[in-house]
């Protein structure tokens, strides 16, 4: 962890309380992401992962506590200029009208160009790459509407990489996605991970929280956060507790795994 | 959008089909005027009854219908962004009810033509208030909401229209019929909608790129820095002013609305930048030509316009949409 007023500081909410009309989410609680480190939000259903990813993204007013990215409130941030250092992989991704899978993708540059100006070679150039990154180069001028749930995910993604931000807000970035992509998506944030980026993700698979977070923030449904290290956190009781359903741990040689009973 | 061709290219073309267009207007009709009067008439104050004719009959029909199709096509494209929904047209939210309303009320009691064109705006704005306020109710202001509030009060403009027909007397009643029908016949003053749509155009297109990302879903979009909810605000009273002109002008013309939007938008693809002055080129182009052809074709009977409009682009988008889906 690091100080107070820190460039490595990319995000940080203090005694952040989330309610959604009467009901309570979550209690008070802090937390702090610094470059290079992975932050994975658990919970059940309903439990306010996505509303506090949001409210974490500045898409929704905070009325307990305060989030701050990169040191400042977001009214204080122009909400291009917090596009440029933050982006968010929304849940699900609407596609209603057909368009090319490298014009959906260059959407990301939107925070990166001036009011009337049109993408350029090197923006192209960087949608190309990202379509690339999740394994979708052969696909740029097919319509969205062909592609299949998880290629649609993974354009999304690609979309994501295309905005390029420090901090990449992930809700349930492994959707839709086979076992192969799931866990290629995640190395591809790790690898962001280690190269300065911060990465807070919502993820339904303790397994791939276990093998991809540094910090994990466990909701359980009832107001109750639990937030720390990932040995602190993920322990079979506190898992059980919050999913309200009996886990139990394996060691399996290196690999610890969490399974259902 | 990189890639197909290039903007300036496209709505260069546009704009030369859309000047052919207008000119066979001005040319055409039961007192047939070649091209050489037509331009001496507009450009170099000749006189005569065929340069009568060009300016104070044709001229201001032809850009009555130009301007009409254009804010159709526009208002059109704007609501299929704001819903997210293929299928809206400019009429989808009540505003086309509340402007027959309306209309239909001011000739009822036998106004004067600007009472009646009075009205139809004062109605659409109306109905626009009306839907934005019940819409808003709560503050979700969701798509659903937007879209389920518009449709009931199209109902129920749609059921006083009913009522007003079954209360007009016999010589009102074939004028009340005519208006909402579209008659682009009595359409003389057409220059208070053109700087409408200019205006509207000038400003829908500082903010095209944000209706690219609007595309990708609110949060998303939210994300990428776009301000929705003054956006989606924004699109709402734009789409709704620019059809009260085009209803106020020409009545309720369908079809344009709908069905431009996908013709341009298979034509040259989903960018609103380029989509959005193309649609108005393209719809005003297409009102011109179903115009004019609605008079000459079968003169000196004169058809509706809207039936025109949906026997030359029924086709068309069929055509387009089966090379489409290959």
């Amino acid at each position: 962890m690091t100080g107070v007023g820190d460039p490595s500081v990319l995000l940080e909410a203090e005694r952040l309380a989330l309610q959604v009309g009467e009901r309570w989410l979550c209690c008070e609680f802090s937390l702090r992401l610094a470059a290079g480190e992975c932050l994975v939000l658990l919970g059940p259903n309903g439990a306010g992962k996505t509303t506090l990813l949001h409210t974490l993204a500045g898409l929704r007013a905070v009325t307990v506590g305060s989030v701050r990215l990169g040191g400042r409130s977001y009214a204080d941030w122009d909400s291009l200029a917090a596009a440029r250092f933050r982006g968010l992989l929304a849940q699900q991704q609407p596609d209603h009208f057909s368009a090319s899978v490298l014009q959906t993708t260059l959407v990301g540059r939107h925070p990166h160009l001036g009011r009337w100006g049109w993408e350029t070679a090197a923006d192209i150039a960087i949608a190309q790459a990202a379509l690339a990154e999740v394994g979708l180069a052969e696909f740029a001028g097919r319509d969205v509407l062909s592609l299949s749930g998880g290629e649609r995910q993974r354009v999304a993604i690609a979309t994501l990489l295309t905005q390029a931000p420090r901090l990449f807000l992930l809700d349930e970035p492994t959707n839709h996605l086979d076992l192969h992509y799931q866990i290629a998506v995640l190395e591809l944030f790790a690898r962001l991970k280690r190269n300065g980026c911060g990465v807070v993700m919502v993820l339904h698979d303790i397994n791939l929280a276990t093998r991809f977070a540094d910090h994990v923030i466990l909701l359980d449904g009832k107001g109750g956060v639990l937030a720390g290290a990932r040995e602190e956190v993920l322990q079979a009781d506190h898992l059980s507790r919050a999913f309200d359903h009996p886990i139990r741990r394996l060691d399996v040689g290196e690999r610890i795994l969490f399974i259902p009973d | 959008m990189p890639g197909r061709t290039s903007p300036g290219f496209v709505i260069a073309g546009l704009m030369l089909v859309g000047v052919c267009a207008l000119t066979w207007a001005l040319s055409a009709g039961d007192l047939p005027i070649g091209l050489a009067d037509v331009f001496g008439a507009l450009f170099r104050g000749a006189e005569g009854m065929a340069a009568d004719v060009v300016r104070e009959l044709r001229l201001p029909r032809a850009v009555a219908v130009f301007v009409c199709g254009g804010l159709l096509a526009l208002a059109g494209a704007l609501m299929q962004v704001l819903l997210r929904n293929p299928l809206a047209d400019p009429y989808v939210l009540g505003v086309s009810g509340g402007a027959a309303v309306g209309a239909l009320a001011a000739m009822l009691v036998g106004a004067s033509s600007w009472v009646v064109d009075g009205a139809a705006f004062g109605g659409a704005l109306a109905a626009m208030l009306v839907v934005f306020g019940l819409a808003h109710g709560d503050g979700s202001w969701t798509q659903t909401r937007l879209l389920l509030t518009g449709v009931i009060v199209a109902a129920g403009c749609g059921a006083a229209v009913t009522l007003m027909l079954s209360l007009a007397t016999d010589t009102r009643l074939q004028s009340m019929l005519f208006w909402l029908m579209g008659d682009a016949s009595g359409a003389s003053r057409p220059w208070p909608a053109l700087v409408v749509l200019v205006a509207g155009l000038a400003v829908v297109l500082p903010v095209a790129r944000d209706l690219n990302v609007l595309a990708r879903g609110e949060t998303t979009a939210s994300a990428l820095g776009v301000r929705v909810r003054r956006l989606r605000y924004l699109l709402y009273v734009l789409a709704s002013l620019l059809t009260a002109a085009a209803v106020t002008l020409v009545g309720s013309v369908g079809f344009v609305g709908l069905v431009v939007p996908h013709l341009v938008r298979f034509a040259i693809g989903n960018d609103q930048r380029l989509l959005l002055p193309a649609a108005l080129l393209a719809g005003g182009t297409l009102l011109t030509l179903a115009d004019t052809a609605a008079r000459t074709v079968m003169a000196p009977v004169q058809l509706p316009v809207g039936v025109l409009t949906a026997l030359i682009g029924v086709p068309v988008f069929l055509f387009l949409l089966s090379r489409s889906s290959r």
